[in-house]
């Protein structure tokens, strides 16, 4: 195996060592004009180039974009409406029913999201945790049950999407298994409850791998010999969990915690494929209903898709900088203990 | 060739002051030590030297060429690193190939030229090696090797021994006097071990807190110590340093009281200073011996003493608290609790004076 | 045998069983069921005929019908396994049927005709594999185009993330120059902006510089991975300036020390960034199914959500190129899991 890939790895440098070789000459000239502080520039360029014009500018110009309306695509060519898009998104005359706002939809996609969070956050979390505690204890082959658990966690949205529809359907394997109990097979994806439990457990099953691998560093970072003094002094296990091992778990268990929310806020493909949003409006969510107005219906709406997309990446920013807050915290302690 | 000339060099990095003018001339074909404690400047010194940082004032040449704006690449030196840096994924002869093929040799001169170094430090059966699959000798080794093939002005090396242990030190310390011998390229050789000072340098440079504090052969800064701070840094263990009152003035010497009134008389040019002033007298630990008779001694109560074989280690307090360390030859039998008369030759004591310059004339 | 049973039964301290043992060996084994189940299903149906994938209850291994070629007849006859009025059991085959009454003939003398109730008889069939589920859309569809348009963005991507990442990675790990910090809470905040975010001015964007419906439009959007710049640049902060400096000494360019002396030793980090990156760009979905919009420049994700959005969909069909699509993914998880698992536990990376 490294044989193998050292000897590939050779031929596929062999051009790229001619390559360089070759452009050595003038950036050795340019270094010699322009100094270190040049080599910097320019060993920064290319990245800071792509970064700049695909992820700067269109930040930048999202909230321009918000601000326009119409259904052209550049900017010049946009009436400019103020406010308007964001008073369409946000006006309602009570939060709680989507039906009393005025763009419905989206205070649909809000709400669904909203519980999608709150469920997965809990559940998912709760899986990972319980996973990793057991893949902590002494089972021999960890790594193979490690891999298990994380095998779905490469799998392409797409791909998921499809196994769970192929599985979930009437004729799929999971009525099989019900029938076999005598159970009345179901078509699950068309109940709308069904359905948002589907993408639940659903998006459970691809990522919990993800989250408890990181769950499981924390959990085997821990001194061993903290565990063996507790057992010296007879202390119960369950204590010896929620006074010993969740403390000392807390900063990865909230990194895991933020994460978990800040990929559930932006729910997508693997939903999408699923169910489509379906039924009716059940599965919905935003970063599908931004898709949809921006891209993919008839009356496409550029402008409201970018108010919405910048409502939902304030909710990120505010989730991420709970998650750096979290993070240093975490260091501090680490380093004060 | 390989002289090299540093006139008034200064550096800051922000606003930490690292070298404060440092003026020094090093002759062709000399092995020059930087030593001194750790921060006081030395590694920067030669990192200047090597063009691997700019100084912020003074110039540097090297053979007359002004080089204090010139790449390190292009200074014609060669440095051997505290930590070797050999590049671990090239083998041996890579590592030592790397800089010829820069300077775009011929292959059959560079094959020549590592052949001839790896023969010289005995390093041809680890050609093919990575340095991960060396000992630490042998990296050292590599790492003096990478150098040599350069055949470079001059070789510059920052804290080479200090990665090995105690006996390797040894072995590899005189390798490298022998190497010099041999090659009879300017060596600039930074340490803070005094010993391999001692030992290797043809010059000592003494540097402290970003300065000079002297510049002399190794048995001159031992023999004849410039200030407190030479004294104290040169010779293991330190020179004993007593406050002392001077007493009288003559023509030839000076003649001081001394722990709890004792007294003595040293050689110092007369009115170097005036009566009463405070002075530090220095006196080695290995010039002390047991009196026998009614020389001139220092009466001390023993506190503890270290039986090494060869020689003992005595710690000892005179009656005023004074802290004395004698190194006596042989295995004297002496007990903790005794107290014991430490005699001297006022030849080998050591004055300076309240600014800690050695007293003119000592 | 014991030696196995004490191997995979180890428990935790004592001789009796505890009850977190039990559950321990319940969320394994119902672990390796859920997990694996679902992909090691979708392989074996994606065997089955279009007939087979209809059936209720499903038949766990792929089945093919067997036939047999009968003197007069241009096709080969479907077999099956027919109960006779006297209890006899014979392998019939089937020429032709009319509501619930099948002509059936024995192959051997196929001028004897047989009528046969169909409750009375069972497709008599062998397990083999419909092939063809693989062949004909790679064949008949667009399948093999968008095979070759998502190895190319994802090899192309994959390059260009690994030089520019890691160019970028040196510049911020073995220079000071001033606006460093600068850059780095640059990147640093935008690793908060994901996608989904900027979907709207990002479409304009390549719309504008005419990367509209171009793969080099799916490729440069995703190519300046913050995650990328951070996971380099803590590895080359390792790599100890002395070495920099011993090639400095050695008479190299900044740039020779970049690809000679840095790049070589970056090689664990990055083998795990490429690793991420061609799992990242081979399962992109939302980004290429926006920039993407001629069917000859799909991707094999977009082009599979496509064939399962059709209003007829053809499971046969969608089932096995779902299995071409995972391969790769299933390629990297068993070779270089190890790197993968490491790579997040270590930087908690996705």
């Amino acid at each position: 195996m490294s044989a193998l890939t050292k000897s590939v790895g050779a031929v596929l440098a062999a051009p790229a060592m001619w390559l360089a070789a070759l452009i050595d000459k003038p950036l050795r000239a340019l270094q010699n004009r322009a100094g270190f502080g040049g080599m910097a520039a320019f060993f920064l360029f290319p990245n800071m180039a792509i970064f700049g014009v695909f992820v700067l500018l269109p930040l930048v110009v999202n909230f321009a974009y918000s601000m326009t309306g119409g259904s052209a695509l550049f900017l010049p060519d946009r009436s400019f409406v103020g406010g308007e898009q964001y008073a369409r998104l946000l006006t309602c005359e009570n939060y709680a029913n989507p039906r009393t706002c005025t763009d419905d939809l989206f205070w649909v996609a809000v709400h669904n999201t909203a519980l999608f969070v709150v469920l997965q956050v809990v559940a998912m979390t709760v899986v990972a945790m319980v996973t990793a505690l057991i893949l902590n204890r002494d089972i021999r082959a960890r790594s193979f049950w490690r891999a298990v658990f994380f095998f779905p966690v490469l799998l392409s949205p797409v791909v998921v999407g499809l196994i769970w529809r192929w599985i979930l359907q009437r004729e799929g394997l999971l009525n099989y298994f019900l029938y076999q109990f005598g159970i009345e097979p179901t078509v699950w994806l068309t109940d709308r409850t069904w359905a948002f439990t589907a993408a639940i457990g659903v998006s459970i099953w691809a990522h919990v791998g993800f989250y408890a691998l990181i769950l499981l560093a924390g959990l085997q970072a821990i001194p061993r010999d903290l565990y063996e003094a507790a057992e010296m002094d007879g202390t119960r296990p369950s204590r010896v969990f929620w006074r010993i091992t969740l403390p000392l778990l807390m900063p990865n268990l909230l990194v895991v915690i933020v994460l978990v929310l800040i990929r559930a806020v932006q729910i997508f493909d693997e939903v999408y494929v699923l169910t489509g949003g379906g039924p009716g409006t059940a599965t919905l969510f935003v970063t599908q209903y931004i898709y949809e107005v921006g891209f993919a219906s008839l009356l496409r709406n550029p402008g409201l898709a970018s108010a919405a997309s910048i409502l939902m990446g304030a909710v990120l920013v505010v989730l991420t900088l709970i998650q750096l807050g979290v993070a240093r915290r975490g260091e501090q302690k680490g380093k004060r203990s | 060739m390989g002289r090299i000339t540093l006139t008034g060099i200064e550096k800051s990095f922000g606003a930490v002051h690292v070298l404060k003018g440092i003026d020094l001339d090093i002759t062709a074909g000399e092995l020059v030590v930087f030593v001194g404690p750790s921060g006081c400047g030395k590694s920067t010194l030669l990192r200047l030297i090597a063009g691997l940082d700019q100084p912020t004032g003074g110039r540097i040449e090297i053979d007359g060429r002004d080089v204090t704006r010139v790449a390190a690449a292009d200074r014609g030196l060669a440095m051997v690193f505290q930590s070797y840096a050999l590049y671990p994924h090239m083998t041996v002869r890579q590592n030592m190939a790397f800089g010829l093929e820069n300077a775009h040799l011929p292959r059959p001169e560079i094959e020549a030229r590592i052949a001839e170094a790896s023969r010289m430090l005995e390093i041809g059966a680890l050609l093919e090696r990575r340095p991960g699959q060396l000992s630490g000798g042998q990296r050292q080794r590599v790492a003096i090797g990478r150098a040599i093939v350069r055949n470079p002005t001059a070789f510059l090396l920052d804290e080479p021994l200090s990665n090995l242990d105690a006996e390797l030190r040894v072995s590899m310390r005189a390798e490298l006097a022998a190497l010099h011998g041999r090659l009879k390229t300017t060596m600039i050789y930074v340490t803070h071990d005094q010993v391999e000072a001692m030992t290797l340098a043809n010059r000592i440079v003494v540097l402290r807190a970003g300065r000079i504090e002297q510049v002399d052969t190794p048995l001159n800064l031992y023999n004849r110590p410039a200030n407190l701070f030479v004294a104290g840094f040169i010779g293991a263990p330190s020179m004993n340093l007593i406050p002392a009152t001077v007493t009288g003035v003559a023509a030839d010497g000076l003649a001081c009281s001394w722990l709890d009134g004792g007294r003595v008389s040293i050689d110092a040019e007369g009115g170097a200073v005036l009566p009463g002033a405070s002075v530090t007298l220095g006196i080695r630990p290995q010039h002390l011996k047991l009196a026998r008779g009614h020389e001139a001694a220092i009466e001390v109560t023993v506190t503890l003493a270290e039986q090494l074989g060869a020689e003992t280690v005595v710690h000892a307090q005179t009656k005023g608290g004074q802290r004395i360390l004698a190194v006596l030859p042989g295995q004297p039998a002496i007990a903790r609790g005794e107290e014991i008369a430490l005699a001297y030759d006022a030849a080998d004591i050591h004055a300076f004076d309240a600014e800690g310059k050695r007293l003119r004339g000592n | 045998m014991s030696r196995v049973s004490d191997f995979l039964l180890r428990r935790r301290g004592g001789d009796r069983w505890h009850w977190t043992d039990y559950f321990t060996w319940f969320w394994l084994i119902s672990g390796v069921i859920v997990m694996f189940g679902p992909a090691v299903w979708l392989v074996g149906s994606s065997f089955k005929s279009p007939a087979q994938l209809a059936e209720f209850p499903p038949t766990i291994l792929p089945y093919v019908a067997r036939t047999v070629p009968v003197e007069g007849f241009d096709k080969p006859l479907p077999l099956f396994e027919v109960t006779l009025e006297n209890g006899e059991t014979r392998i019939l085959a089937e020429k032709r049927r009319i509501g619930i009454v099948a002509q059936m003939i024995d192959p051997a003398k196929p001028d004897e005709v047989i009528k046969v109730n169909i409750a009375d008889r069972k497709p008599a069939r062998d397990i083999g594999f419909a092939t063809e589920n693989y062949v004909e859309p790679l064949q008949k569809n667009d399948f093999v185009l968008y095979l070759q348009n998502s190895v190319f963005v994802t090899v192309m991507a994959t390059l260009i993330t690994l030089i520019t990442n890691s160019m970028a990675a040196f510049a911020l790990s073995k220079y000071q120059f001033r606006g460093r910090n600068m850059v780095m809470l640059l990147i640093l905040a935008t690793l908060m902006v994901p996608l989904s975010v900027i979907l709207v001015p990002l479409y304009s964007v390549i719309n504008a510089v005419g990367l509209f419906n171009s793969l080099w439009g799916v490729i440069l959007p995703t190519v300046a991975t913050p995650t990328g710049v951070f996971m380099l640049r803590q590895y080359m902060l390792t790599i100890p300036d002395e070495l920099l400096d011993a090639a400095r000494m050695d008479r190299a360019s900044e740039w020779q020390i970049y690809w000679r002396i840095v790049l070589p030793l970056t090689a664990p980090a990055l083998a795990v960034l490429a690793i991420f990156s061609v799992v990242w760009r081979w399962n992109d979905f939302l980004w290429p199914l926006i920039v993407l919009s001629r069917k000859e420049l799909y991707t094999l994700q977009v082009g599979l959500n496509t064939y399962a959005g059709e209003l007829n969909v053809q499971w046969h069909f969608i089932l096995a190129m779902t299995v071409v699509t995972m391969i790769p993914v299933v390629l990297v998880f068993v070779f270089l899991q190890r790197f993968i698992t490491a790579g997040i536990a270590g930087t908690g990376l996705k």
